[in-house]
C-alpha cells in the first residue's frame, strides 16, 4: 500500500457517465444522468487517470510528478475532488 | 453591443425531443400539450438523426428522448445508435410500459446511456389509478429492476401532488430498494393538462413543507448513494423559479411534428410563432427566430422586473405561468409577491385546495 497508514482506493467512472470532448466549448465535460460538469485542466487531468485500475495513491504520484507538486497535497486535492463527485454518484471508490 | 441588439445566445445544453405524443397511459399532469400531434405528422427516423446531428454539432450534450411514451415508436434503437454515433449523451425519459427485455437488449445494445422512468404513485393502487393503465405498476418495476440489473443508471422521475405526496418518504425508499442513482422529486408544475386538474392536484401549504423537511433529510442520510433533485411546488413560494435557467438559454424541445420549442408549455403563448425544423435549421431556430429571441435579456421586461435585484436570477420568472394565470406572457411569472398578479394566483391556489373535484385524464392523440 502505497499511501501510509491511509488505505488506498480505486476510483472508477461508474456506467453511465463519460467524459467527453466538447468541441464547440472548447473544453472537457464530465456526462452522466441530467448532468454535464463542464471541467477545467485541472479537473480533467484528473479523471483522464480515472481508469478503474489506477488507485488513488498511483493518481496523485503520477499527478504530482506532471506538475512538479507535492504529493501530499496533490493527493488531498484529488481525495477531495473525487469524493465530491462520488457524494453526487458519478465516481465510484473500490477497495485497492 | 448596440442597444436593443441581443448577443448570440450561448448554445444548448439538453435537447429534448418528443417523438411521439402516443402514449399508453393517460397521466392527468402530461406535459404534452391539450392538442396533441398526430401519428401521421411525427418526424420520420431520417428526419430526427438529422436532427441530432445538427444538435451536437451547435453543442448540445444531452438527449433526451421523450414523448409520450418513446418506446411506441418501432425506431427507438436506431433513434439511440443515431444519436450516440452523433456524440450525445442519450437518456430515456419512459413509462417503461411497452419496454420488454428483448427491447431493453436492443437499446442497450445500441449505446443508450441512461434510463429515467416515470413514476404516478408508490403502489399499484394509485399508480394505476393515476397512470389510467392497470397493471402498469408492476411492468413499471419489473423495468426498474431490468435496469438496474444491466448496470445502466436508473433514474426515477417521482410526479408528485396532493394525491401522493404523503408517500414522499416511501417513494425515496422505493428508489433505494431499487437501486436508482437518482430521484427526481418533481411536484407537478400547473399548464396544460394539469392546469385543469388544479381542483384535485394542487398540494396543500403543509403537504409542501412537510415535503422539504423529507426531502433536506433524505439527501443528508443518503449522500453518495442516492442523488435527489427536488423542484417544490412553487404556488406556495414567494419567489418565482428561473423556468428552464431563462427564455432559450440552456435548452430546447422539439414536439412530434418538428415545431422547436424553448420549453413544453410554451406553445400555450399566443403570438409567437414557433420555427419548424421541416423549414429551418435547427441553429436559426435556435439563435435567430424571433420566438427564441422574444423573452431573451432583459429589455422586454415590465417593471417591477426591469428594475429589480433578482432580474438576472429568475429572468422574471416563468412566461407558460404568466400566460396561464394572467393571460398576459409579458407580466411578471404571478408566483411573485412582489407583484401585482400574486393576487389573481392567491385566488386561483385557494379555490384549487378548496375544490375536490376529479381527475380529467389526458385525451389520446387521434
Ligand atoms: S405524463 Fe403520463 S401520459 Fe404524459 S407522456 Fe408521460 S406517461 Fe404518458
Ligand atoms: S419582480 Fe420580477 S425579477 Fe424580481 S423577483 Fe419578481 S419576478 Fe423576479
Amino acid at each position: 500500500m502505497a499511501g501510509g497508514a491511509v488505505p488506498d482506493r480505486v476510483p472508477r467512472l461508474p456506467r453511465g457517465v463519460r467524459l467527453h470532448d466538447d468541441r464547440v466549448r472548447a473544453c472537457r465535460v464530465l456526462l452522466g444522468p441530467e448532468r454535464a460538469l463542464m471541467l477545467d485542466e485541472v479537473g480533467a487531468a484528473i479523471l483522464d487517470e480515472v481508469d478503474g485500475m489506477q488507485s488513488l495513491s498511483v493518481i496523485s504520484a503520477r499527478l504530482a510528478a506532471r506538475y512538479l507538486a507535492p504529493e501530499a497535497e496533490i493527493r488531498a486535492d484529488v481525495e477531495v475532488f473525487l469524493t465530491d463527485l462520488a457524494e453526487r454518484r458519478l465516481v465510484e471508490w473500490s477497495d485497492a | 453591443m448596440p442597444e436593443g441588439v441581443l448577443p448570440p445566445p450561448p448554445p444548448p445544453i439538453a435537447l429534448l425531443a418528443e417523438l411521439t405524443h402516443r402514449c399508453p397511459l393517460s397521466c392527468p399532469y402530461c406535459s404534452n400539450p391539450t392538442e396533441l400531434v398526430a401519428r401521421a405528422a411525427e418526424l420520420d427516423t431520417a428526419e430526427w438523426v438529422r436532427l441530432f446531428r445538427e444538435a451536437a454539432e451547435m453543442g448540445v450534450l444531452q438527449l433526451h428522448l421523450s414523448g409520450g411514451e418513446p418506446a411506441s415508436r418501432r425506431d427507438l434503437e436506431t433513434l439511440v445508435a443515431e444519436a450516440r454515433s452523433a456524440g450525445l449523451y442519450v437518456n430515456l425519459v419512459t413509462s417503461g410500459i411497452g419496454l420488454t427485455e428483448a427491447r431493453l437488449d436492443r437499446l442497450e445494445a445500441a449505446g443508450l446511456d441512461h434510463v429515467q422512468l416515470s413514476l404516478q404513485g408508490v403502489r399499484a393502487d394509485i399508480s394505476d389509478r393515476i397512470g389510467g393503465l392497470t397493471g402498469g405498476f408492476e411492468r413499471k418495476i419489473a423495468v426498474a429492476r431490468s435496469v438496474v440489473a444491466r448496470g445502466l443508471p436508473l433514474t426515477l422521475n417521482a410526479v408528485m401532488h396532493r394525491q401522493n405526496l404523503d408517500d414522499l418518504e416511501a417513494t425515496i425508499a422505493l428508489a433505494v430498494e431499487l437501486g436508482a442513482r437518482r430521484i427526481e422529486v418533481a411536484c407537478v408544475q400547473f399548464h396544460g393538462w394539469a392546469m385543469l386538474n388544479r381542483g384535485a392536484l394542487m398540494p396543500t401549504r403543509e403537504q409542501t413543507d412537510r415535503a422539504k423537511r423529507i426531502v433536506a433529510d433524505a439527501r443528508d442520510r443518503l449522500r453518495g448513494r442516492l442523488v435527489i433533485d427536488f423542484v417544490p411546488p412553487d404556488w406556495h413560494a414567494d419567489l418565482p423559479k428561473a423556468c428552464m435557467g431563462g427564455w432559450g438559454s440552456t435548452g430546447l424541445n422539439i414536439a412530434p411534428d418538428g415545431t422547436v420549442l424553448p420549453c413544453h408549455g410554451a406553445a400555450s403563448i399566443p403570438g409567437l410563432v414557433f420555427p419548424n425544423v421541416r423549414q429551418v435549421s435547427l441553429a436559426w431556430a435556435w439563435a435567430e427566430s424571433a420566438a427564441f429571441n422574444a423573452f431573451r435579456g432583459t429589455a422586454w421586461m415590465p417593471e417591477p422586473c426591469r428594475s429589480c435585484d433578482r432580474r438576472a436570477v429568475d429572468h422574471g420568472g416563468c412566461r407558460c405561468q404568466a400566460m396561464a394565470v394572467l393571460g398576459d406572457a409579458r407580466a411578471p411569472d404571478p408566483v411573485c409577491r412582489r407583484t401585482p398578479g400574486r393576487a389573481a394566483l392567491d385566488r386561483l391556489l385557494a379555490d384549487a385546495l378548496a375544490s375536490d373535484s376529479g381527475l380529467t385524464m389526458r385525451a389520446p392523440p387521434r
